[in-house]
């Protein structure tokens, strides 16, 4: 029981002196942080890479239903006609 | 902002043109169900698609420009969150037309006019409230080395627009004359 009575004494007497020394520095800006450098040319070939495939493959479709769309119209006008 | 500024060239006139294609889709859906015009219906269906085309283009070059501009992809921002549920309500409404059945026109005009409702709140947003995206001065104020491109940006833009509504109703039309052909060929 004394013993962790003098343990624990030991370590609140470091730490208080431990906090004591930071106080006495004061503030220290960070100046040598690592800051985030993030490339723009990724970002940049994404964003005109998307819009270019986003408006192909729209063109593509719109062309696609259309032929689609209208051979059925044919071929359903050409079956009324027979009858 | 260096070379990412480039998407603004592309970010901008998309936006322009999903308003646009809101706009025409408002107007159509209310000329529909007050007049029960089968060409206002086919013009509303076409710009819904548009606004969702152009839309979808706007949401995703908007992040890749924030991902450098701000340092994140997505902000719960005003103009943001009104943009992409505007973009929302017009999936909304092609997925309506889509699955709707019977009838399914008369309540996706009412929700295309809802979108389109929506469009001069997202504009002002970013003036009347103190939001992270750029306000609309941005455009009046750009230097005239970026402004005679972003012009000609937009010009284009809309020239392909134009093209692609047309195109579109071209479509809506002569699938309309199909379902027509369809009912005539049962009969």
């Amino acid at each position: 029981m004394k013993s962790t009575a003098v343990v624990i004494g030991a370590v609140l007497a470091l730490a208080g002196s431990v906090v004591s020394a930071q106080g006495t520095q004061g503030f220290v800006p960070a100046t040598d942080i690592a800051k985030e450098s993030l490339p723009a040319t990724p970002l940049v070939y994404g964003a005109y890479g998307f819009v270019w495939v986003a408006l192909t493959v729209y063109v593509f479709l719109l062309w696609r239903r259309i032929g689609k769309v209208e051979r059925e119209l044919v071929d359903v006008t050409a079956r009324i006609a027979k009858r | 902002m260096g070379v990412v500024q480039k998407i603004f060239y592309y970010h901008v006139p998309s936006a322009m043109m999903t308003f646009m294609a809101a706009f025409v889709c408002g107007v159509a859906s209310a000329v529909f169900l007050f007049r029960r015009s089968q060409l206002a219906d086919q013009i509303a269906v076409s710009a819904a698609e548009l606004a969702v085309v152009f839309g979808i283009i706007v949401l995703v070059t908007g992040p890749l420009w924030a991902r450098k501009a701000w340092g994140v992809w997505w902000l719960w921002d005003v103009r943001l969150t009104m943009t992409l549920i505007m973009w929302m309500i017009f999936v909304s409404y092609l997925l309506l037309r889509r699955f709707g059945g019977p009838g399914s026109d008369v309540l996706a005009a009412a929700v295309g006019l809802f979108g389109t409702a929506l469009v001069p709140f997202v504009y002002v947003s970013v003036n009347f409230w103190r939001t992270q995206h750029p306000t609309t001065d941005v455009v009046r104020t750009l230097p005239p080395e970026m402004a005679a491109p972003f012009r000609w940006a937009i010009f284009s833009f809309l020239l392909f627009f134009v093209a692609l509504l047309i195109t579109r109703i071209r479509l809506e039309s002569s699938r309309m004359a199909l379902e027509e052909a369809h009912v005539a060929l049962e009969d």
